[in-house]
Parts: structure tokens; sequence; C-alpha cells
């Protein structure tokens, strides 16, 4: 394109001709000061006239700024938050300490002792994702890592025949579903469940890698579940430091996985022990490094004699608890508990 | 998976040759290194080193399932979906059938409670014929602390399944099936592991027992004392093989008494840590499992066995599929029977307590003490 047909004025036409810029394609690596000092002119002026530059031969339509390729402002992301729609825990009090639930785009880690819930939820998500927006999911498949043999296939079935009850029972999907008609049956919810069982850390690391692949060939996949992260990394492993960098590896390729397809990614943490403030205290595993990996954070603990959930780490909720159970049907509220959720 | 060759992975052959000369030999090796470790080792471009990454990857990855035709093949090739029944009607129904196949279930509780017992009712029951509800199969036993008593397992036969004992060569050939190995150390424990591992994937033997764990090791790697468990390896062994064969793994355990040290909070509970610290007097009396949190977490059922009151229970403290139930039990003359089905529904700390009475009460197992009954 030819500077002559710039929507700016005359001078600044004349000026950049004399200063020998013909045509468009050679202003589009310079930076606003530069061009300013070049013609005289104030930056501002500089400014309007790179925004008609095409960056690297490309025309930016996706309405991100001019200046600076790949960047988004603020207000643009706020809009895209907006959109965003989150998964459903099941529980409504843990969601709405979540802000509505799971959040796409972002990396969760949740972690707890045995026994508090760990895996269910991560079935319980799973199975949620695959529910219609207008009922907390993303209509999506779901993509389960299980590197520890937990996933109990007759309690998955049993979360999902209990989600199609309440599903039913909202009169969600109609009374009358015909046979051929399709409609989420229990099973259905079992046949979008995408099941990898991985047996060390190379296998894990592969297949995180190999992930990037798989979900553009499987783009229904709203949600990716480790379950657990930290078990194949918690022993043989003598080189701390290794074991350190492939934890981050694996969180900016998991992070990029959330972002670039638009997906909630969950993982699931042990807790081991740590010597602090002069007492042992309970921390999720893999080290602190580690705990800066995540973008979200949330803990299960015991409290007295109930399960509730902390949001440890996160950028944009604050710190609270809320209390849950873990029932024949899957995850829900706590009935028992007329004090909802504290406030930290 | 970890140990495929490069070679044979169909990467071009300048870096396939390349990764040969810098000793990066099989999948493992290559994939334990970042991408700037592998640009600068090699010496080539970022782009380079991703698709050769990429292309490893995929080949090592696993295969994916749908959880559908997970559950499909278990209905189909396996036993009651993957269950070995107990013969206690409330746990068998607790657990979906029984003790899960591929994964491990322990057992835990103070000595002389009964999970000896239990061991040898279930390693019975794994060899009987299918028609009554065994497998058909061998089982290893792997008896640490030398308590396996084949007196006691022929009278539990014979008074459970006396049809089959009192026939000729019956008990000749279940006890048969039963394979006994008594390690005296740890090294002498991983070594049996090895050879175990090509019976138990070649399907003949379905049952692992190990009684217990705990005895193995001296505890010293408790509080993460050192960063490396040394029973970390047998954990990933034990899991990886059960997964494999897809067969009932067994583990007893024992419970050391709970110090100061252990705890169970996390840093934003400390405020509430103040009032347990005085009441010290607690912490004699507790008891906890042995062998840490580490173990903990990469079992996937825990059966609590403890006694309160007097009265025993077997408790379902971890379980992916079931509530915590405890069911009152006691050990008869044909192993341990259930006195109620229903179960007692446990909530919150509970759930993962063991309550011991006090070390007099509990009976060791004498088989004198049966034949009273």
């Amino acid at each position: 394109m030819e500077v002559g047909r710039l929507p700016i004025s005359a001078a600044l036409k004349g000026k950049l001709v004399s200063a020998g810029y013909t045509s468009l394609s050679l202003l589009s690596s310079l930076s606003p000061s530069h061009l300013a000092r070049d013609l005289n002119i104030s930056e501002n002026e500089a400014l309007d006239i790179l925004k008609h530059a095409p960056h690297d031969g490309r025309i930016d339509t996706s309405g991100g700024h001019h200046i600076i390729s790949g960047a988004q402002t603020a207000w643009d992301m706020l809009h895209e938050e907006e959109l965003l729609t989150r998964i459903t825990t099941s529980s409504v009090d843990i969601d709405n300490i979540l802000g509505g639930g799971i959040s796409c785009r972002e990396v969760t880690e949740i972690g707890g002792v045995p026994g508090i819930g760990k895996t269910q939820l991560g079935i319980q998500l799973a199975v949620n994702v695959q529910l219609p927006v207008h009922c907390g999911g993303l209509g999506g498949k779901a993509i389960y890592i299980d590197t520890e043999g937990s996933f109990m296939v007759e309690r998955v079935l049993q979360i999902a025949e209990a989600c199609w009850d309440d599903m039913l029972a909202n009169n969600a999907i109609s009374q009358n579903v015909h046979a051929g008609q399709v409609g989420m049956q229990p099973k259905d919810f079992l046949e979008n469940i995408l099941y990898f069982r991985v047996c060390s850390y190379t296998e894990q690391i592969a297949l995180i890698n190999y992930l990037d692949k798989f979900i553009s060939e499987h783009r229904d996949v709203k949600i990716v579940v480790v379950d657990s992260i930290t078990f194949h990394f918690r022993q043989d492993f003598e080189d701390m430091a290794l074991r350190t960098r492939l934890l981050s590896g694996m969180a900016l390729k998991l992070m990029k996985l959330a972002k670039k397809f638009c997906l909630a990614v969950v993982l699931l943490n042990q807790v081991t022990t740590k010597y602090a403030e002069g007492s042992f205290q309970l921390t999720l595993a893999l080290g602190d490094s580690w705990s800066h990996a995540c973008t979200n954070r949330i803990i299960l603990y015991w409290n007295g004699n109930e399960r509730y959930a902390y949001i440890d780490k996160s950028p944009s909720l604050r710190s609270a608890s809320a209390p849950y159970a873990v029932t024949a049907r899957g995850i829900r509220n706590n009935v028992s508990n007329c004090k909802r959720i504290k406030l930290m | 998976m970890a140990s495929r060759l490069i070679s044979e992975m169909g990467l071009p052959k300048s870096i396939a040759n390349v990764f040969a000369a810098r000793s990066i030999k099989t999948a493992k090796d290559a994939l334990s290194l970042t991408e700037f470790d592998l640009m600068e080792l090699a010496d080539m471009g970022l782009a380079e080193v991703t698709s050769a990454l990429a292309h490893i990857s995929e080949r090592v990855s696993p295969p994916y399932q749908t959880a559908l035709s997970l559950l499909e093949q278990r209905i189909q090739n396996e036993q009651l979906a993957g269950h070995l029944p107990t013969g206690l009607k409330g746990l068998d129904e607790a657990l979906f059938g029984g003790i899960p196949f591929g994964v491990i279930t322990e057992l835990v509780g103070p000595a002389g409670i009964g999970k000896t017992q239990f061991c040898l009712k279930l390693s019975l029951l794994a060899s009987l014929p299918t028609r009554h509800g065994g497998l058909d199969a061998q089982v290893i036993y792997i008896d640490v602390e030398s308590k396996f008593s084949s007196k006691r397992l022929i009278e539990i036969g014979a008074q459970s399944f006396p049809e089959i004992f009192y026939t000729r060569g019956m008990a000749q050939e279940m006890a048969g099936r039963i394979l006994v190995l008594r390690p005296a150390s740890l090294a002498e424990f991983t070594e049996s592991l090895q050879q175990i591992k090509l019976l138990l994937l070649e399907r003949r033997v379905k049952l692992l027992v190990i009684d217990s764990m705990a005895a193995l090791t001296s505890g010293e790697f408790e509080h993460g004392a050192s960063k490396i468990n040394p029973l970390g390896w047998h954990i990933s062994f034990l899991k990886s093989v059960g997964e494999l064969s897809r067969i009932p793994i067994v583990v007893t355990n024992q419970v050391r008494s709970q110090s100061s040290d252990d705890t169970w909070r996390y840093n934003f509970q400390v405020g509430t840590r103040h009032r347990d610290l005085e009441d010290t007097s607690k912490y004699d009396s507790q008891l906890i499992a042995a062998l840490g949190i580490h173990w903990a977490h990469a079992v996937t059922i825990r059966l609590i066995l403890e006694t309160i009151s007097g009265e025993r229970f077997i408790k379902v403290a971890k379980s992916p599929m079931s509530p915590a139930l405890a069911f009152p039990f006691s050990i008869t003359s044909s192993g341990i029977s259930l006195l109620n089905d229903d179960g007692i529904e446990v909530v919150g700390q509970e759930i993962s307590t063991i309550h011991c009475d006090g070390h007099s009460e509990i009976i060791h197992s004498d088989t004198l003490q049966f034949h009273r009954q």
C-alpha cells in the first residue's frame, strides 16, 4: 500500500516521503519514537501513522493492538472473560467461592490428604463438563489421565447416573426420550470420557507433549484432568533439579494447552509434610517451585468432621472456604451445615 | 514404554544419529531433558528439537480408551466385573462386589486383630473353583513375619467349605495352589517381586498377598527424613504389575502411635492448632497407620481393623467408590465373619483414626483360641 493513500494530513505525507518512507512495508517494524525522531513530529502523530502500517505483512483482523502483535488490551480480555463459562462442581457452595465453577483457559491444582475426595471431584468434573451450558457444563468431552489407577469405572457410572437423574428432575431433558433420539443416557457420559493410563513419568511427559496434537484432532475436549500429577515424580527421582525443570516444563505446556484450546486443566496433587514455623505442617507435594506453576490452587481438607475446600491461590478470587460432601451421587453440598461459607 | 529405543521410532536419520551420538538412546533419555537442554546437547534448532520431541512423544504416549469401553471390557472379561468376593456380605456390597482387581487394597490395624486371618481366608477364596466364587487360580503369599499357618488355613477351609474340603484330594489341591514366600530382607523381597512378575503377567497367579509391608522397613523414612522412600520402587512396581495383570493385591500394614510431630494441619489452619497441643495426652493413645503419607496416597482401598470397647470393626476408610462404613466382625473357626451386614456410617476424622482398646485385650492369632469355639 502506498503512503500516498494513507488517511493522514498532506503535511505528514510529505514528511514521510521526504524521509524516504515511500511504502508502508518500510514502516512495519518501526517504533513510534523512532519514527517521531525521523520525521520530527510528535509521538502521537507517529502513532497515528503507524496504526495503518501492516505488521509482518499480515493484516491484523483480531482487533488486537497494532503496536505489539499478539497483545490484547485488558478491556478486550475482560469482555472475553465474561463470556467464559465455567464447569460446575455440583456443590453450590464450592461453585460460589469459585465464581461459578472451574474456569477454562486456566490450570487449577486441587490437593488434599488421601481419602478427602480429590478423585471424586476429578470424576465429577469429567462428568459435569459434558452437561449442556445451561446446566453448568460446556457440552464437551473429558480427558482423564490416570497415573495412580484410582479411576474406578463403577463409580463413574454411579456418578453419571446420579447426574442424569438430576437433569431429569430439573426437566432439563424431556421425560420422553425416544430410542435413537440424541439425549444423554448415563452410559453416554462414559463414552465421552477419554481415559489414559500412564505408568511412568516418561509416559506422563510424552502424553502431555502429545496432547497438543491429540486435542487438535478432538476439538470437543473441554477439560483435562490429571490424577495425580504427583505420583510418578515422587519416587525414584534422584536429581531434584531435573525434577523441578521437568515439572515446570509440564506446567507451561498445560497452560498453553488451556489457553490455546480454551479448556480447563485440573491437576490433582498429593500432600506431604514440611517443617515450618517451628512445627510440621501439611503442604501440597512437589515442592515450592511447583507451587508457583499453577494459576489456581484449591486445598481440600478436614475441618472437624466435615470436608472443606479452600482457595489457596487465585489471581481473581478471594481466599474462602466452603464445605462439601462426598455422597453416593458424587460431590454435593454439605446439607448439615448452616454456616456455609467462611471467608478468610 | 519408557525404555523404547529412539532408533526404532522412525525419526529422520540425521536426528536419530545425532541423538545416538549423544547417548540419548531411549525415550526416557530424550524426554528427561527439556527442549533447551536438547538444543544444547544436540546442537539443533528449536524447531527441529520440538518436532523430534513431538514425534517421540506421540509414539511413547499410552493409547486411550473411553470409560464406556473400559466398563464393558471389565464386565465381559472379568469375574464380577473385576472383584474378588470376600464372603462378607456387607463388605462385598460396600466394595461393589469384593476386593477390586488391579489395585492395592490395604489392611491396617493393631497386632493380633485379624489381618493375617483375613489374608488366609482371601487366599483360600482365590484358590477355589469358580463355581464356588473363587478365581480358580494360584495365589502368591509373601509372608514377611512368618505368620502363615497352613494348619489354620486348612481349618478355615474345612469349616467354610466342608463339601469341597472333605472331598478327597481337594484340600491338597487348594492348599497346593498357595505359594508361600518368606523373604528375610528388603533386598530378598525386591528379588522375589522381580521373579514373580512373569507369573503374574501370565495370569496363572490371580492374587498377591503381602503380609506385612511394614515389617520390611524400619520406618526411617517417616516425615520425609530421607527424600527417597525405600519402598518407592516397590509401590510403583506393585501398582503397575497389578494393573497390567488385573489381579487384586492385598497388603497388610502395621500401626504406630501418633507423635506430636504428626500433623494434619495446613499453614492456613494454624490458628486452630493451639487447642490440640495442650491435649497431648490424646497423642499417646492415638494410632496411625505405618509407612507414611506417601503410602497412604498410593493404596486405593484402605480397610482399617480396630477395636472399640471390646468389639472389633472393619472399616472402609479409603475407597473411591464406597462411603465410610464400619462393620463389626469376629474371628471364628471359619475365618472372619461379620456380625452385622448393614454397617455403621462413619464421618469426619473418625474415618481415618485407628482405635485400640489396649494390647492386653487383643487376642493373638493362636490356633488354640479357635479350637475353643
